[in-house]
C-alpha cells in the first residue's frame, strides 16, 4: 500500500475516524492491529520476518534486564557479606550473561538482515570471482523479496534492545506493545528510525481528540505530498532520461542528473517524512524530526547532522562511540602513539570507527559496490575536512569573510555540489560506469545544452519546468521561514480566509500539479528500497 | 578537576569550560572530541569510560563529566 495510493488515503482516513471513536485504552491496540494490516497488504509472508524480529527482541530484552535486577537485588542482599572485589566478580558475571544474550539477538536479527538482504549481492561477487580466475562455474541468484522496512524495523529493535542492556530504557513487558513500537506503520517504510524512550511515552498514551494538533498533522500531511508528487514524482522522469540513457546523456547532462537528483532526493525523502510524522502528529504521538534544512548546510559534517538524522544518531550511538572508546581500539591508539606518534595516536580511534560507519551506513543503503563507496567517498571527504580545519582556521584568521553572507552562499553551495556528486553512485549501474560518466563532465564540451533547449528532451515539457521552479521556489522560502519559527504557527495566525487560501492552494496544487496520470505512474519512495 | 579542565582547554582553548553547561546541546563538542576525551581522562584516571555512558547528560558541562568520572572511580 503505497503513502500515494487511494487505498492508503482511505487506509488513513478509517483510521483516523476509529482511533478518535474507541475508548483511548484501545487506541494503542487499534494502531497496532492497523499496523499489521498494512504490513500484511504489503506481503502476507514478510510477517513472519517482523513478527521472529519482534519476538526474538521481546525475549532478549527480558532476558537482560531480568538477570540486571537479580544482581542489584543479590548485592543488596548480601552487600555486608560481599568484599568490593566479590561485588565486582559477580557485577561481572551478570554483564557477560546479558552481553550473551544481546549479542545472539544481534547476531540473529542481523543476521536474517543480512541474508534476505545481501545474498545476492555475496552470490554476484561469487561469480564475478570465479569469471575472473577463468573458472565457467557460476551460482544462480536466490528469488527473494526484500521485506518492506526491514533494514528500518531491525535498527528500530535492536537499538531498544541495546538500550535496555545499557539500562537507559526499562524493557517492554506488554509483548503488544513492543510489537507496535517495531511495525508502527507510518514510520515503517523509511523511518525516523525512532528510539524506544523517545517514542513509547506518546505512542502508548491515550489521546483525546485536539483539533488544532489533528489540523497541524494533516496540513503536514499535505506538505509531504506536494513535495513528492509535485516536485519528487516530476523531476523522476528527467533523472530517469538521463541516468538510463549513458551514450546520449553525458557531460553536462551529467551535472543537470546531479542537481535533478539531489531535488528529487530531497523532496521524496523528506516528503515521505513529512507525511509520517504528520500522521503521527494528527495522532496525537510525537515522532522524532529527521531533517534540519540539511541543504542550507556549510560543512559536509553539518550536513550529516542534519540529514536524515536519526540514522547519524543511530550509528553514531550503537557503532561509533562503541568501537571507538572499546579497549582493544584505545589499546591499538596508546600503541600507536608509542611508535607512530602523537598525532596518529589520537586519530586513530576515529578515523578507524568513522571507516567502519560509513562502511557501515553504505552498505546499510543498498547491496552493491557503488552504495560501499558511496559510504567510503563520504568519510574521506569527512576525514580531509577535519584535517584541513587549522588551514581554515588560518584562513579565517588572515581573512575576515567567515561572516559574510557571499561565502556563507559559498559554503552552502559547495556542500550541495559535493553531496550531488557523491550521489552520483546512487543513480548509475555499477561504479566503474559511474567513474565514466563523471569523467564525461570535464571532456564533453556540451554546456550548451544548459540554455538551447535540449533539457526540453529529457521528457519534461517547458510546463513541467515551470512546475518544478515554482515548487522549488516554496521549498526554499519555506525553509527560509523555518529558520525564524514554525511556519504552520505563522499561518495559523493569519485570519480565516488567508489560512483557507494558503492550505486549499496546497490542496489543489498536490491536485493539478501532481505527478500522476496517463504517463506517470505512482513510485515507491526511494528510501523504501533501503 | 583541574586536570580534567586541562584536557578541555587543550581541546578547544576558546571555551570557558568553568561555566558552560551545554557542550552537547549548544554542539561545542561533536563525536571526536568525545572519543579524544575519553582516550585522555582513561589514561589519567586509570578508569574506563564505556559507550553507555556517553550521554549528553554526562557530557554536557565539565562539572557533569568530572561526576562521571568520580563515579567510576568509586566503581573501579
Amino acid at each position: 500500500m503505497l503513502f500515494t495510493s487511494y487505498a492508503f488515503l482511505g487506509f488513513l482516513a478509517t483510521l483516523f475516524l476509529l482511533y478518535y471513536l474507541v475508548p483511548g485504552r484501545f487506541q494503542w491496540k487499534l494502531l497496532l492491529a492497523a499496523s499489521y494490516l498494512f504490513y500484511f497488504a504489503a506481503g502476507p509472508a514478510w510477517l513472519l520476518y517482523i513478527l521472529a524480529t519482534t519476538v526474538t527482541t521481546y525475549f532478549a530484552a527480558l532476558r537482560i534486564e531480568d538477570m540486571g535486577r537479580r544482581q542489584k537485588a543479590y548485592i543488596k542482599a548480601n552487600k555486608d557479606q560481599l568484599s568490593k572485589e566479590e561485588k565486582k566478580a559477580y557485577k561481572d558475571r551478570i554483564k557477560s550473561g546479558q552481553w550473551r544474550w544481546l549479542l545472539a539477538c544481534l547476531l540473529f536479527n542481523l543476521g536474517i538482515l543480512a541474508v534476505v538482504k545481501y545474498t545476492n549481492f555475496a552470490i554476484s561477487n561469487v561469480n564475478g570471482l570465479l569469471r575472473a580466475v577463468g573458472s565457467a562455474r557460476q551460482f544462480g541468484f536466490w528469488d527473494i523479496a526484500l521485506p518492506m522496512g526491514i533494514s528500518f524495523y531491525t535498527f528500530q529493535a535492536l537499538g531498544y534492545l541495546i538500550d535496555v542492556y545499557r539500562g537507559t530504557v526499562e524493557a517492554e513487558r506488554n509483548p503488544g506493545r513492543l510489537a507496535l513500537f517495531v511495525s508502527f506503520f507510518p514510520q515503517l517504510i523509511q523511518g525516523p528510525i525512532s528510539r524506544f524512550g523517545d517514542l513509547a511515552q506518546s505512542l502508548f498514551a491515550e489521546h483525546g481528540f485536539d483539533g488544532k494538533r489533528f489540523n497541524y498533522g494533516l496540513e503536514r500531511i499535505l506538505w509531504g505530498y506536494f513535495k513528492k508528487l509535485v516536485i519528487a514524482d516530476r523531476i523522476l522522469t528527467g533523472v530517469n532520461a538521463i541516468i538510463r540513457d549513458t551514450g546520449t546523456y553525458r557531460g553536462a547532462y551529467v551535472f543537470v542528473g546531479m542537481l535533478f537528483y539531489a531535488l528529487e532526493l530531497y523532496a521524496d525523502f523528506t516528503g515521505g517524512i513529512d507525511i509520517t510524522i504528520g500522521i503521527a502528529q494528527s495522532l496525537g504521538i510525537g515522532v522524532k524530526e529527521n531533517f534540519r534544512r540539511p541543504y542550507f548546510s556549510k560543512s559536509v559534517k553539518e550536513y550529516w547532522r542534519r540529514w536524515h538524522i536519526t540514522m547519524g544518531t543511530w550509528f553514531t550511538d550503537y557503532i561509533f562511540y562503541p568501537i571507538s572508546v572499546c579497549k582493544p581500539m584505545l589499546k591499538f591508539s596508546r600503541f600507536a602513539r608509542a611508535h607512530f606518534g602523537e598525532c596518529i595516536g589520537k586519530r586513530a580511534p576515529v578515523y578507524l570507527s568513522s571507516f567502519a560507519v560509513w562502511l557501515a551506513t553504505g552498505i546499510w543503503h543498498g547491496a552493491s559496490w557503488n552504495f560501499v563507496v558511496w559510504g567510503l567517498g563520504n568519510w574521506v571527504i569527512l576525514m580531509v575536512s577535519q584535517e584541513l580545519e587549522p588551514l581554515y582556521a588560518r584562513f579565517h584568521g588572515r581573512f575576515r569573510v567567515q561572516g559574510s553572507w557571499w561565502f556563507k552562499l559559498f559554503q552552502v553551495v559547495r556542500t550541495v555540489l559535493l553531496m550531488s556528486c557523491l550521489r552520483t553512485f546512487d543513480c548509475y549501474r555499477d561504479v566503474p560506469l559511474t567513474f565514466r560518466m563523471f569523467g564525461t563532465l570535464f571532456t564533453e564540451g556540451n554546456w550548451h545544452i544548459l540554455w538551447d533547449g535540449s533539457l526540453l528532451g529529457l521528457g519534461l515539457s517547458v510546463v513541467d519546468y515551470g512546475v518544478l521552479l515554482a515548487g522549488l521556489a516554496l521549498l526554499v522560502t519555506v525553509s527560509l521561514l523555518q529558520r525564524s519559527g514554525s511556519v504552520r504557527d505563522r499561518i495559523a495566525a493569519k485570519p480565516y480566509p488567508v489560512r483557507f487560501l494558503v492550505w486549499y492552494g496546497l490542496f489543489l496544487a498536490v491536485l493539478l500539479a501532481g505527478a500522476y496520470g496517463i504517463g506517470y505512474d505512482a513510485s515507491q519512495f526511494i528510501y523504501n528500497q533501503f | 578537576m583541574e586536570e580534567l579542565l586541562e584536557i578541555l582547554k587543550d581541546l578547544h582553548p576558546e571555551v570557558d569550560f568553568g561555566i558552560c553547561d551545554s557542550l552537547i546541546d549548544d554542539k561545542i563538542l561533536d563525536s571526536f572530541d568525545i572519543v579524544s576525551i575519553i582516550a585522555e581522562i582513561n589514561d589519567r584516571f586509570d578508569i574506563t569510560v564505556t559507550a553507555e555512558k556517553i550521554t549528553p547528560q554526562n557530557f554536557n558541562s565539565a562539572r557533569a563529566l568530572y561526576a562521571l568520572i568520580q563515579e567510576l572511580e568509586d566503581e573501579e
